[in-house]
């Protein structure tokens, strides 16, 4: 098929940025997204043009680096995967194609599509760990039975890649998804409480710090995050911060 | 023995490394302080290193390419991790955990390195539960097992089809508390590219910036080296992108001797290659062959008729299917070990019984598991006489409960619903069990460059079973490293900062920046991909799942020239000092073409076959590999010498004391 | 608790407080807003009260007056904030594919609302203020039907005040279920308090607009 690419292309973060078309042809259904921009990018070194820089790693949906604003919408209009699963087939030929990086204050861009998202490294560093020495004599594993559904939700939350589509979905570029799901994971499970009041406290503080916007519920996260995480995760994190703060 | 001394501990293997941990030397708390550690790579073994020798008081910078450390390709481990807990009741044992590693990896592993591992392992669950890792768990509460290949017992914890990313997560989390306590610096999007020795010694490494294009210099007393396998060499691979071997060739051009480069792990469930336009392959988790069974059709008729479009699988009947691994081994059926596994399919689809538009898939079918399944659900259910509609939703059901997520992501790539038609399958680059050779300590034959996880050559053999890549990446980085490596860093509690401007690092930089314009100013008109692409056909189609000595010779030489051409030819935009992909790709291709080369003479080297490499002179009548233990019981590593043909083979006897070497046979 | 106050989640929380009293109040106002329709003797004696009862008028007034500015402020700080967060804006956002225009659009339903809100306290607000404290006319416990029902005479007026009920109740649809989320409440009652509060959304918003095209349609006459 025959698509038109609008493309954002800056040149680093100091630079403005600016829309730039691509018109591409010989795209195959089968063809992931990131592989139809693999060949746009071979055509422009051909031609001794800069590639399009944008963030990929292990392309298959699970390490998080994969981001774009496909059409509106982070990681294109399929539910439930992130960008290097998308395939063309999602497209008809002679579509437009808008292609920009993940907007927020917080997620400045670098070149291009690639967006700096350390800001939520400084948050899981802010409290997103158990404190637990590596020892080699900690309890045997099995020692604190934890209840199915509670190991279960924990998971659930803890399944975030932390590619930021939340925020980029978020009207508000809202980072409450992502850090709820941290919070989650550790408040459900019994090695986790220990430590629960200080780390909401912080995680929090440090989100606020970073400059992300406030949730205003709107839902848009659950719907675009390509792991499916809850709201309820928010929730929870509102819960456990308010009792966080009742206890100073 | 050479110049190789594995400095394994005498004694008896079960008290060998608890004896090494009482003999080797300390540094004390407050000296802790004064010495500092490089970690290259972020993932398990890198992470849990790094955060652990934190938590011991060294100053500990860590580098990865990524944005992030918790991006790295660790986290694409599905199935899960193996410990010998025996959890189960089924008399498993850190012994029986250790013979499965050494038979499974073909006795080319080193006994006492597999032995401590399988002694670690069950820290290891321990350790991950604490950090707040959510393994699978029954409705009692207690941790869940599962069965992978080439085993009899049930020893594997899992997190649904992401156990690697868990404990990825749990080691990312332990550096980040590390992070937060100002113990670990962590530069992220920075590459290394070059190892600094002073006096003979590991001090250092010249990284870049891969924002900034900055080229860096960073000094400590040890570096260690956990930067994952060299599977892109093969272009094609369930790699990540980034994943590379420039590190670790470094390393070795430095002097770090390469063990066993053609042990490469061939994984038999990936999904099979769509196109000219493929990037990466797309594994589906081991894990599925507990219940699916793998087939292709009897008649070649059929298969062509499938393969034009004219015959559907399902159409097949029950009589006209080759079961192939059931029928030739029918002890472990479709859960025989994977090298078994991806050269049987190899075998089958060269026979002209593949069943995709190549003739490069088979099926991996769950129908009969769905029925069984279903029928089950039904009873359990109450349902005394349910139809066959039923018993096909209850059953696929129970599928997706167990396999959902993967089902999901094959029917996202191929567009085919797996739970109506047969998945197709077919074996893929996955895992490399050749690397930097260490001895017992981790050490390379560098002193102070240490090498953990797929990056070294330890513990796998010839080929590694599932779920065992996430126990020694973790072994190596939470429970060995932060011992051995004391030992040698009691020596340097007095060294003080290594300082960066030092003639040795003055000459690194230098060779980096050359290397670097060189590639950037040639003024050729191919981009990196042509040339990277080209590579991983010749090793795909010469150095791949069975191999020989004519075309091994012909790869050599193919290899040779095609870097001769790359060096001519390559293309690459922009500059030396800003953000440049295309840079970071021709750096770890141009090593890539190195290292292929030294590849394809080690499998030619190695005339015999075990594990992962196949030598088709060296079989059996039945197609089986033929070990040969009398002339090949070694590690082979290999010395630079300026030239991949260049290299010098090094031997490292492997002692069997424990074991007795039997032809691995999974009939 | 110094950083709480000024935390992301602890301005939700003042949000849903301060929406969840207003919501209150809104019920309030509708019952008593209703009783002119069955009975203006009683519509008379319950507005009477309300204007002359010292706790009505000088604590729980003040309060309400509070929490709607309360609400409105912070709706105005988050949105400033909120739009901060994204310096740079999309070029295209298809904010439809993923949340309801009313959850992206609280600032219009709510602006909308404000400006209502203007009208209403100079209609009503500053009328009760006038003729009390200003021109300090005596009590009159018989007048408040006559007046309300007169405000309703002109069409304008009514059509604005059902425009901005229709706005309201999209306020509330969004606002009301999402009240329960920004305080930690997500658990298996919150499909049944969705469905609660949307219909409180729809119900109270109705019946006030019933009320002012009643009064519309059925003028006193002179």
């Amino acid at each position: 098929m025959k698509l038109l690419l609008k493309i954002w292309r800056q040149k680093d973060a100091k630079s403005p940025g600016k829309m730039v078309e691509y018109p591409i042809d010989g795209v195959e259904g089968d063809m992931s997204f990131l592989e139809m921009l693999d060949v746009l990018n071979m055509q422009l070194v051909e031609k001794g043009e800069d590639p399009v820089v944008f963030d990929h790693d292990c392309r298959e949906g699970i390490c998080g680096s994969c981001s774009l604003m496909i059409n509106g919408e982070p990681h294109g209009p399929d539910r439930l995967i992130t960008t290097c699963q998308l395939h063309m087939r999602k497209f008809s030929d002679g579509d437009t194609i808008v292609i920009e990086p993940f907007r927020a204050t917080a997620f400045p861009v670098i070149k291009d599509l690639m967006v700096d998202r350390s800001s939520f490294d400084r948050i899981q560093q802010a409290g997103g760990y158990i404190s637990v020495n590596t020892s080699g004599n900690t309890v045997d594993a099995n020692a604190i039975p934890i209840e199915k559904e509670a190991a279960d939700d924990a998971f659930n939350a803890a399944a975030c890649i932390g590619c930021g589509a939340c925020v980029a979905a978020c009207k508000n570029a809202s980072a409450m998804l992502f850090t709820s799901a941290k919070v989650s994971q550790f408040a459900l499970l019994p090695q986790g409480r220990v430590e629960a009041t200080e780390r909401v406290l912080n995680m929090v503080r440090q989100m606020d710090l970073e400059g992300f916007g406030n949730c205003t519920n709107t839902g848009a996260c659950e719907i675009e995050c390509p792991k499916g995480i809850s709201l309820e995760n928010i929730a929870r994190m509102n819960r456990e911060y308010l009792m966080a703060a009742t206890k100073g | 023995m050479g110049i190789l001394d594995s400095k394994v501990p005498s004694g008896p293997l079960a008290e060998k490394w608890t004896k090494h941990k009482n003999d080797i030397n300390l540094v004390s708390p407050a000296n802790k302080r004064n010495i500092d550690i490089i970690v290259v790579g972020t993932g398990l073994a890198g992470g849990s290193a790094a955060a652990t020798l934190a938590e011991l008081g060294y100053n500990v910078k860590t580098f990865c390419y990524q944005d992030s450390p918790r991006r790295a390709h660790s986290i694409a481990a599905q199935g899960g991790i193996n410990a010998a807990k025996n959890y189960q009741g089924d008399g498993d044992s850190p012994y029986r955990l250790f013979y499965d590693t050494v038979k499974g990896g073909d006795y080319r592993s080193r006994e006492a390195n597999v032995y401590r591992l399988a002694e670690e392992s069950v820290n290891i669950i321990d350790q991950c539960v604490a950090q707040g890792v959510p393994f699978a768990r029954e409705y009692g509460g207690l941790l869940d097992n599962r069965s992978f290949g080439g085993v009899l017992v049930s020893r594997t914890f899992y997190a649904k089809g992401q156990t690697g990313q868990q404990l990825l997560l749990g080691a990312y989390a332990a550096m980040n508390r590390q992070i937060n306590r100002g113990k670990i610096k962590a530069y992220n999007r920075h590459e290394m590219l070059d190892l600094v020795l002073v006096d003979g010694k590991a001090r250092g490494i010249i990284a870049r910036d891969l924002v900034t294009g900055e080229i860096e210099r960073h000094s400590a007393h040890a570096v260690i080296l956990a930067t994952g396998g060299y599977g892109n060499v093969f272009f094609l691979s369930t790699n990540a992108m980034g994943s590379n071997v420039t590190a670790a060739w470094r390393a070795h051009r430095r002097g770090a001797f390469f063990a066993n480069p053609c042990f490469t792990q061939i994984h038999p469930t990936c999904i099979p290659v769509s196109g000219e336009h493929q990037s990466k392959l797309t594994l589906m988790s081991e894990s599925l062959r507990n219940d699916g069974r793998i087939w292709v059709p009897k008649k070649l008729e059929d298969a062509k008729a499938i393969r034009e479009g004219k015959l559907k699988p399902t159409q097949l009947a029950e009589e006209d299917r080759d079961y192939y691994l059931e029928r030739r081994y029918p002890a472990f059926g479709n859960l025989v070990p994977r090298d078994v596994a991806s050269r049987a399919a190899k075998e089958r689809c060269d026979a002209g019984f593949g069943v995709n538009k190549t003739g490069e898939a088979v099926y991996l079918d769950f129908a009969a598991a769905i029925q069984r399944y279903g029928k089950e659900k039904a009873l359990t259910s109450g349902m005394k006489d349910a139809d066959a509609e039923t018993i096909t939703r209850l059953g696929e059901e129970v599928v997706a409960a167990k396999y959902g997520n993967l089902f999901q992501m094959y029917e996202k790539i191929v567009d085919e619903n797996p739970y109506k038609t047969p998945m197709m399958i077919y074996p893929a680059v996955h895992y490399t069990m050749g690397g930097l050779w260490v001895d017992y300590n981790l050490q390379t034959t560098i002193p102070g460059c240490y090498c953990a996880g797929e990056a070294n050559f330890s513990d796998h053999g010839a080929n590694r079973l599932g779920a065992s890549a996430l126990m020694q990446g973790l072994a190596d980085g939470y429970f060995v490293l932060p011992y051995t490596i004391g030992d040698y860093l009691a020596d340097d509690i007095r060294t003080g900062p290594i300082p960066t401007d030092s003639e040795a690092f003055d000459k690194a930089e230098a060779e980096v920046r050359e290397r670097m314009e060189k590639l950037v100013n040639n003024k050729g008109s191919k981009p990196v991909d042509y040339f990277h692409k080209k590579l991983g056909k010749i090793m795909w189609n010469k150095c791949g799942m069975s191999r020989n000595e004519k075309e091994l010779k012909e790869a050599i030489e193919e290899i040779a020239q095609l870097r001769e051409e790359f060096y001519r030819e390559v293309s690459i935009p922009g500059g030396m000092d800003e953000m440049n992909p295309e840079l970071e790709k021709a750096g770890r291709v141009a090593d890539f073409l190195e290292l292929g080369e030294l590849f394809a003479k080690d499998a030619l080297h190695r005339n015999e076959s075990c594990g992962g490499h196949f030598r088709e002179e060296y079989q059996t009548p039945e197609g089986e590999a033929l070990r040969d233990d009398e002339n090949f019981t070694y590690v082979a590593a290999w010395e630079y010498k300026g030239e991949p043909k260049d290299a010098v083979l090094h031997k490292e006897d492997l002692k069997f004391e424990n074991i007795e070497l039997k032809t691995r046979s999974y009939k | 608790m110094s950083g709480f106050a000024s935390s992301s989640i602890a301005r939700k929380v003042v949000m849903a407080l301060s929406g969840l009293f207003l919501v209150l109040f809104l019920l309030l106002h509708v019952t008593i807003n209703f009783t002119s329709v069955v009975s203006p003797d009683t519509f008379n004696t319950m507005s009477h009260f309300m204007g002359y009862n010292g706790i009505v008028q000088f604590i729980m007034q003040p309060i309400l007056i509070a929490g709607v500015i309360v609400h409105f402020v912070m709706g105005f700080v988050l949105e400033v904030r909120n739009s901060k967060a994204r310096a740079v804006k999309y070029v295209q956002y298809k904010g439809s594919a993923n949340a309801p225009w009313v959850s992206r659009n609280m600032i219009i339903s709510g602006l909308v609302i404000l400006a209502f809100l203007g009208l209403h306290f100079y209609d009503f607000w500053v009328h009760e203020i006038a003729y009390k404290y200003v021109e300090a006319n005596p009590q009159d416990p018989t007048r408040y039907y006559a007046e309300t029902v007169e405000k309703f005479e002109p069409f304008w007026r009514t059509a604005i005040y059902v425009v901005s009920f229709v706005l309201l109740a999209l306020h509330l649809w969004h606002g009301f279920a999402s009240s329960f989320q920004s305080m930690g409440l997500n658990n298996k009652y919150s499909p049944g308090i969705r469905n609660f509060t949307r219909l409180y959304a729809i119900v109270v918003p109705l019946l006030f607009i019933f009320i002012a095209l009643y009064h519309h349609f059925n003028p006193i006459t002179h």
